[in-house]
């Protein structure tokens, strides 16, 4: 039986697609059979960020209406053979997400996968509420800024109170923060909330901290989830992150500001 | 223009025993003659709580005339059923909520079941964090909550209210109109308290009570705040 990661935040634009992207490659790279949804069903982005968007031939909400069989719909990754892409439809709307067409298709991938993450869409709607309704395991991806740290929490709320797990009386969803697009250098400044700010309001499990970098713009305009740009600070901190999910115990990099070197000194950076 | 409070007020209750409505007038005439007054213009809340379950309709219209015939001002009722609550609103009678009975519990419930009184058992204790957007209510007591309130959660409680970790949301004690109800917390960043409709916003709480252990009660009429 597969776990079932929701990636999800409340509010847009914090990086859940790019962090699906790059958790849904590092899983596989790791050997595990990975399946990762889009469930932005209207607006469409996964697979732009995996660079599988010329391959798209059925979608998410086609197998939920039953018009073609998951195998015809998954997209098999370029790059790593565990690793397949479930498309959300352009054309449609949110409403085509049902409960129990959504359960269908989850419990199909289950079967045969590992993990399965859903790309949740932004916002605490029917889409959203699709993406987290069966999950295990909640990433809960977080800027260090109040606006989204509150609908973060919101978002953990409903995790605690609209899930399956939750309608049932199970063990709740495993939740885990993600703080994205961290800049240690404004944190030292005061612009930003802290880690540990962040960690103090939501009170829950710090997973990673990816932070703020070029690379991950261009990776996405290009087609490759930025955990394999293993250059990058990005790229190292979504690996970083991986291997903590799986269990491993690993120091958290990124979160002090760079040593200036002496030309940004002179010219006060 | 306006301020809108919680208030409290005893009310003389007439438990109504029956439904016979000429024994009732001789009756009622005979407690108001010797109640010398006091019947005056007091509001009454209307108990039929101990009607007998064949009862039948309770004739308001008639009652109400009844007694305001002899100087009261019928206000509402307490008890019974859904059909004569309906009866009620028809008079303009208010529904008031009864301290020892659910209007939603079904008549069958043996009297041994003792009743949610305020301020029995240990209350309602929480240990998750309460997020944003939730809203949490102790009927009937006490709230306690082990983990932290969010900004954004709402939580209420008929009595007292304590939060062990970081109060950041709005903490409402004693909404149905407790005075002696009071609020505890460790730390407090709370947008709202207020103690039976007393409140105050965070604008208005010193900055010296901010991320300090506080307990806010009722004085008169006056909401205060102090450090514990």
């Amino acid at each position: 039986m597969a776990r079932i990661i929701v990636v999800t935040s409340g509010k847009g634009g914090v990086g859940k697609t790019t962090t699906s992207a790059s958790i849904a490659m590092g899983l596989a790279r790791r050997g595990h059979r990975t399946a990762v949804i889009d469930f932005d069903v209207g607006l469409r982005n996964l697979d732009l960020v995996m660079g599988c968007e010329r391959r798209v031939v059925y979608d998410f909400v086609n197998v939920i209406n039953q018009e073609a069989n998951l195998n015809q719909a998954l997209i098999r990754d370029k790059r790593e053979d565990n690793l397949f892409i479930l498309p959300a439809s352009q054309t449609r709307d949110k409403e085509a997400l049902t409960k129990e067409g959504v359960g269908r298709v989850l419990d199909e991938l289950a079967q045969s996968f590992d993990y399965v993450v859903c790309d949740s869409p932004a916002g605490i709607e029917h889409g959203a509420t699709m993406a987290m309704y069966y999950a295990d395991d909640a990433i809960v991806v977080t800027n260090p800024e109040v606006s989204s740290v509150r609908d973060s929490d919101r978002m953990l709320g409903i995790l605690a109170s609209k899930s399956r797990r939750a309608e049932r009386g199970d063990e709740p969803i495993r939740e885990y923060l993600l703080l994205s697009r961290y800049s240690p250098e404004r944190v030292a400044r005061g612009e930003m909330l802290s880690v540990d700010d962040v960690k103090d309001i939501l009170a829950l499990d710090l997973l990673g901290v990816i932070p703020e970098s070029q690379s991950v713009l261009s990776a996405s305009n290009a087609g490759v989830p930025v955990i394999l740009d293993e250059a990058s600070d990005a790229g190292r901190a979504y690996a970083d992150l991986v291997g903590r999910y799986l269990g491993e115990d690993l120091p958290h990099r990124f979160l002090e500001a760079q040593k200036k070197g002496l030309l940004s000194r002179l010219f006060g950076g | 223009m306006i301020e809108l409070k919680a208030g409290n007020f005893t009310l003389p209750v007439m438990r109504l025993l029956g439904t016979d409505l000429d024994g009732l007038g001789e009756e009622l005439a005979a407690k108001v003659e010797a109640g010398a007054g006091f019947f005056q213009h007091a509001p009454v809340v209307i108990d039929l709580s101990s009607l007998p379950e064949d009862s039948g309709e309770v004739p308001f219209p008639l009652l109400v005339g009844l007694m305001r015939g002899h100087g009261m001002i019928p206000v509402g009722v307490r008890g019974g059923n859904p059909a004569q609550h309906e009866a009620a609103a028809a008079m303009e009678l208010a529904v008031l909520a009864d301290p020892r009975r659910s209007q939603s519990r079904p008549r069958t419930v043996p009297r041994s079941v003792p009743p949610a009184a305020t301020h029995t058992g240990p209350g309602r204790l929480l240990t998750h964090p309460i997020r944003s957007g939730q809203r949490v209510y102790a009927r009937g007591g006490d709230l306690v909550v082990m983990a932290a309130v969010s900004s954004g959660a709402e939580i209420l409680a008929d009595g007292h209210i304590h939060v062990y970790a970081p109060l950041r949301g709005r903490a409402l004690a004693g909404v149905k109109g407790d005075a002696t109800a009071r609020i505890f917390c460790r730390d407090l960043q709370a947008e709202l308290v207020s103690v039976a409709g007393y409140y105050r916003i965070s604008e208005n709480i010193g900055a010296d009570l901010r991320g300090r252990a506080v307990q806010v009660f009722l004085e008169g009429r006056e909401l205060r705040m102090q450090t514990l």
